[in-house]
């Protein structure tokens, strides 16, 4: 066993497990006596139900119940809710329309669930589901942000005119008309952010099962938050109070935020095995996930960057349009506003900032936090932003970022936008990116890919992010109905192995290994006496889940909470065992000793005499060695950091190969190297997709175009170059570890890096912008309109 | 999927049989076009007709002028025929990029050009090499065969038991593949022979694949890419869709085909 500690790159233990096809997925879950349910899905993207006739589907071969809408609102079934309430300028609070688990009355997207059909096996499931009737009243669809606001645009919600759920604003409106009334020259930039489906490997699956001797229910589930799915689902869907409900889920095969949401499925199965009193199981086919998954981005932006002569930012004013679907996802308001207009400061000093975002209905996929949620939104647009400020300035695009970063002695730093920044230093990671990336050799390289006939270009981004939102009364004060603590409850076995119940889950991120490391090292244990439990509200007190790159801050933090209490307790133990004071004992190493002598009992015998307490301080301490701690930090953590790209352009064809890749960031501490690496590849890939492939695409009447992998097109091994990874580390100065977060900071800062690189590649053309994704047809037409004019000239 | 019959015939004899029998029976070879439609439920056969257990429809054989490949031959035993490589480089070439490695384990000739899918490489082959198509009751020639989406020359119960290839002269295939999906954008196939000069165009066509009249006639006359400067291609008759509008599949031809001839030689 070498090193495993803080700082050591050791393998993911999760991982054997996964590769050898052994890790228990939902859908590897299935119980005795389990039934199959198939969900009926509306084909239009706006229609009124005139009828459903199931009549066919009860008697089809198989078949043990057919649920609709109706079924479920007379037993009183509650909506969906929505975790976040977001107030309009005027403080009057968001539209907020009713979510059906199914729809009634009215369907509002492709896709969005009528009716479900239980039976003895999937197969007679869909049989009987095709067998199922609707009379349906098709309606004029509002597909995109542009169409539901149209004036007599078609209402999404009958009592939401206007398809507006909220318009709001953040910042100071004077302060910044002020500045502009006075700025040297202005940036001026329009942009939409590319709407996204998130594909997790691993398809949604929901396994429902009631217990009649006892009345308790079980939920297997492939989120990313078993205890939040508990409460919103118990709650205020079905009516079963937490006793009654365990949630579990186990392994699951990628969230990217998808998996965060409380699903409609999830309460069907649930409700369905309580009626049935037979286990009830639904898995998505990938078809189904294209169109049910929380979807992702969808903004339409105007911005404008007011600067002195200097080339100094002197305001920001911002108008967006944020497309939410047709229904309120859980955390579908704070994504667009609290995780987004929050974060326009950037890395920069920009005094004023103003902006506004109007949240809309339309008849698509709900839309909710995706791998970054808001923040890969605001850096888009700052940094694309910055770079046409250099180009109205005639300025360097690294001299302009230099110019206006926040320096490192202004820490911490308030922003106009909300936030107080803790620590950072963005001209290290920027200088390390540069040397990294040979940025002072790049026109050799520019030169040499000319000659062979390529358009070679280079970009930059300087971004910041936020994680691990909170501290509760803040985030409560800005609309959300959750706290956002975190829970760790720490069981040193009797012979010292240690299991720690976190309330956070593992999807992908390693924290199997990551938190044994955190153990190992705080108690002196070998890793191989560590055994992390997550994903199941039966095991573990509490928990928030996992997004927003918050395992490590928050989670991470409250196992160190509860970790202090343990050595505290033990060194009483430890000190009535070796006849010392409290005072005198250290605990290094895995040993209890009293200071300055050889006399000392190792964790394992502290930890037995805990368990066995014949000579035991009983009159102060309880017996055993078991503590818990709920961790509420004190602010948001802000890793940030320069990514640079590097990409070549194929004239002819207008094909985009990203030749390099340097990310260089903040995460704060780092415990586990290699698992940052990957967490830092991983996004990186996600956001080459995001700039250069991934699109959601609806035609005029609301039908997915891009509703399979043969037409949404996800980043693949060959689109992705060797990514170079480096970190520059500053600690977050507020929770114990010093960490901030690597999960998303790939997908943040890699958009407009690539971006950035596709529009210096076609400098000679003329181009400000290229809107996501820069696709080979989009950058062909830019090409042949660029050679026509020449032609014409 | 719907229930269906199986059956797992051991000659093209009694499969056609099984076939002329049942009209709504459908061959299965490597699946991989077949199968999918019937996951999501977009076919309703009777029954399965399997290939797989007909011995005498698998394998490549190669003689001074032609290369046969038999009807149940793999993508990926085509792609990996030394044979084939070296009288055809071109056509090995096309059959390693179809799919993944998967679907070119599974996939074959004959499913291929059954199913006619208007984005699929081997067509291209097919009609640029001039092939003849043999079947269980006869020979058809490549410009007869392909009739358009979807379809072919084959009779209800015909089935394709090898395609025969002239070995040109020159040949190359060079594929802009469709991002999402990885079957052709725009593939254009060009050779040189003793089948003339042809240029087969497949990913683009409106109808499928087909071949370019003036590209044939400008490589005729000089076989090199700037003899295909300022050859354009109307693009009334090409597909357009959410990767490629028809002008720039239109383009795409110009460019595909320029850089088959230069890696013809
Ligand atoms: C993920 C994926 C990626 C793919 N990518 C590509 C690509 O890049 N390029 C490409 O060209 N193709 C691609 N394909 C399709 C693949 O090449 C298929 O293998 C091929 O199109 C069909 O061959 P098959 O043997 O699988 O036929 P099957 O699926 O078994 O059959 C297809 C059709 O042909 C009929 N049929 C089969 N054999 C015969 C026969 N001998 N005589 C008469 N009719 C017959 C069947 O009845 C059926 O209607 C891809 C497929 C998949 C699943």
């Amino acid at each position: 066993m070498g090193y495993e500690g803080i700082g050591a790159s050791v393998r993911r233990r999760e991982d054997l497990r996964f590769l050898s096809g052994r890790g228990i997925y939902t859908d590897d879950i299935n119980r005795p006596h389990q039934a199959y349910a198939v969900i009926v899905r509306s084909p239009h993207a706006h229609a009124r139900i005139r009828g459903i006739d199931a009549s066919a589907a009860r008697s089809a071969p198989g078949v043990i119940a057919v649920f609709t809408g109706a079924d479920m609102a007379a037993e009183k079934i509650g909506g969906l809710p929505c975790g976040w309430q977001v107030k309009n300028k005027d403080g009057t609070p968001m539209a907020e329309p009713p979510h059906p688990v199914l729809a009634v009355g009215k369907v509002r997207h492709v896709g969005d669930p009528v009716a479900v059909v239980v039976a003895e096996t999937k197969p007679q499931a869909r049989d009987a589901a095709e067998r199922i009737v609707i009379d349906w009243e098709v309606l004029p669809a509002a597909a995109t942000i542009q169409a539901a606001l149209q004036p007599g645009a078609p209402s999404v919600h009958d009592d939401v005119p206007g398809n507006v759920c909220f318009d709001w604003h953040l910042g100071d409106k004077t302060a910044v008309d002020a500045a502009f009334a006075r700025a040297h020259k202005v940036a001026r930039l329009e942009l939409s952010n590319n709407r996204l489906i998130p594909n997790a490997m691993e398809p949604r699956c929901a396994v429902g099962e009631y217990d009649p001797a006892t009345g308790d229910y079980t939920l297997w589930t492939t989120s990313q938050n078993p205890h939040v799915i508990r409460l919103l689902m118990g709650a205020f869907v079905l009516n079963i109070p937490e006793h009654k409900l365990r949630v579990v889920a186990p392994d699951v095969g990628g969230g990217f935020g998808s998996k965060i949401h409380h699903y409609a499925e999830e309460a069907i199965v649930t409700w369905a095995a309580g009626k049935l009193k037979r286990p009830v199981k639904w898995t998505a086919d990938r078809t189904e996930s294209f169109m049910s998954d929380a979807h992702g981005r969808d903004h339409v932006t105007e911005a404008e960057l007011a600067l002195d002569d200097e080339g100094r930012f002197l305001a920001l004013r911002v108008r967006t349009l944020a497309n939410l679907g047709a229904y309120l996802s859980t955390f579908a308001p704070c994504v667009p506003t609290y995780l987004y207009a929050t974060l326009l400061a950037g890395v920069y000093t920009t005094p004023a900032i103003y902006a506004e975002v109007k949240a809309v209905f339309t008849n698509t996929v709900p839309v909710d936090a995706y791998r970054g949620a808001g923040r890969p939104e605001a850096t888009f647009l700052i940094e694309r932003l910055v770079d046409i400020a250099a180009l109205e300035m005639g300025m360097d695009r690294v001299e302009i970022r230099r110019r206006n970063f926040i320096p490192k002695d202004a820490f911490p730093y308030q922003t106009p936008v909300a936030l107080q920044y803790d620590s950072g230093d963005y001209h290290r990671t920027l200088d390390e990116a540069l040397k990294a990336a040979k940025w002072d050799t790049f026109e050799q390289r520019r030169a040499e890919a000319a000659r062979r006939g390529k358009l070679r270009g280079i970009g930059i981004s300087t971004y910041i992010e936020a994680c691990g939102i909170a501290p509760s009364a803040v985030v409560g004060s800005l609309g959300a109905r959750a706290g956002l603590y975190e829970v760790a409850n720490i069981r040193v076995n009797p012979t010292g192995s240690i299991t720690v119940f976190t309330g956070t889950h593992s999807h992908g991120q390693g924290h199997e290994t990551t938190f044994a490391q955190l153990i190992a090292d705080r108690f002196g244990v070998p890793m191989s006496q560590v055994e992390i439990v997550h994903g199941d509200t039966a095991k573990v007190p509490f928990g928030m889940g996992t997004y927003g790159s918050r395992s490590l801050a928050v989670g991470g933090s409250a196992i160190v909470r509860a970790s202090d209490k343990i050595i505290a307790k033990a060194k009483r133990i430890a000190a009535h065992l070796l006849e010392a004071s409290v005072e005198d004992i250290e605990f290094k190493n895995g040993m209890f000793r009293v200071a300055g002598t050889d006399r000392a009992k190792s964790f394992a015998e502290v930890s037995l005499a805990a368990y066995v307490p014949h000579n035991y301080p009983i009159e102060e301490l309880e017996p055993g060695l078991e503590e818990t701690a709920f961790y509420d930090p004190k602010n948001f953590t802000f890793p940030a950091g320069c990514h640079i790209c590097e990409v070549e352009i194929d004239p002819e064809t207008g094909e985009v190969e990203v030749v390099n890749f340097t990310a260089v960031d903040d995460v704060g501490r780092v415990i586990n190297p290699m698992i940052v690496e990957g967490q830092v590849q991983g996004g990186v890939a996600q956001g080459i997709g995001q700039a250069l492939f991934e699109t959601c695409v609806y035609d005029e009447a609301g039908q997915l175009l891009s509703g399979s992998m043969m037409d949404y097109t996800m980043p693949r091994a060959d689109d992705v170059p060797y990514i170079q990874v480096g970190t520059a580390v500053t600690l977050c100065t507020h929770n114990p570890l010093g960490v901030k977060g690597c999960g998303e900071v790939g997908a943040i800062g890699a958009p407009p890096a690539v971006i950035g690189a596709v529009v210096d590649a076609l400098r000679d053309y003329g181009v400000r912008h290229i809107d996501m994704p820069a696709t080979s047809h989009k950058i062909w037409r830019i090409l042949d309109a660029g050679r026509q004019r020449l032609a014409a000239e | 999927m719907y229930e269906f019959a199986y059956h797992r015939p051991a000659s093209v004899a009694e499969a056609v049989k099984l076939l002329a029998a049942d009209p709504e029976a459908k061959l299965i070879s490597g699946g991989m076009s077949l199968i999918p439609v019937l996951k999501q439920r977009l076919a309703r056969p009777s029954a399965l007709i399997d290939l797989g257990a007909i011995p005498d429809l698998v394998g490549i054989s190669v003689s001074a002028t032609t290369v046969t490949v038999k009807g149940r031959t793999t993508h990926a035993a085509v792609a990996a025929s030394a044979e084939v490589r070296r009288a055809i480089p071109a056509l090995a070439e096309l059959a390693s990029h179809i799919g993944d490695a998967q679907v070119r384990n599974r996939g074959t000739i004959g499913g291929s050009i059954a199913h006619n899918d208007p984005t699929a490489d081997y067509p291209s082959a097919v009609l640029a090499l001039g092939a003849t198509v043999h079947t269980s009751r006869r020979t058809i020639a490549a410009d007869d065969f392909f009739t358009g989406l979807f379809t072919t020359a084959l009779e209800p119960d015909e089935i394709v038991t090898a395609v025969e290839f002239p070995i040109p002269d020159k040949a190359a295939y060079v594929k802009f593949p469709n991002p999402a999906s990885r079957y052709a954008m725009v593939g254009v196939f060009v050779a040189k022979g003793p089948m003339g000069v042809r240029v087969a165009v497949t990913g683009a066509g409106a109808k499928g694949v087909f071949r370019h009249a003036a590209m044939e006639e400008a490589l005729a006359k000089s076989w090199s890419p700037e003899a295909l400067e300022g050859i354009t291609t109307p693009a009334e008759n090409l597909t357009t869709d959410i990767h490629a509008s028809r002008e720039y599949r239109a383009h795409l031809i110009g460019v595909m085909a320029k850089r088959a001839v230069a890696k013809a030689g």
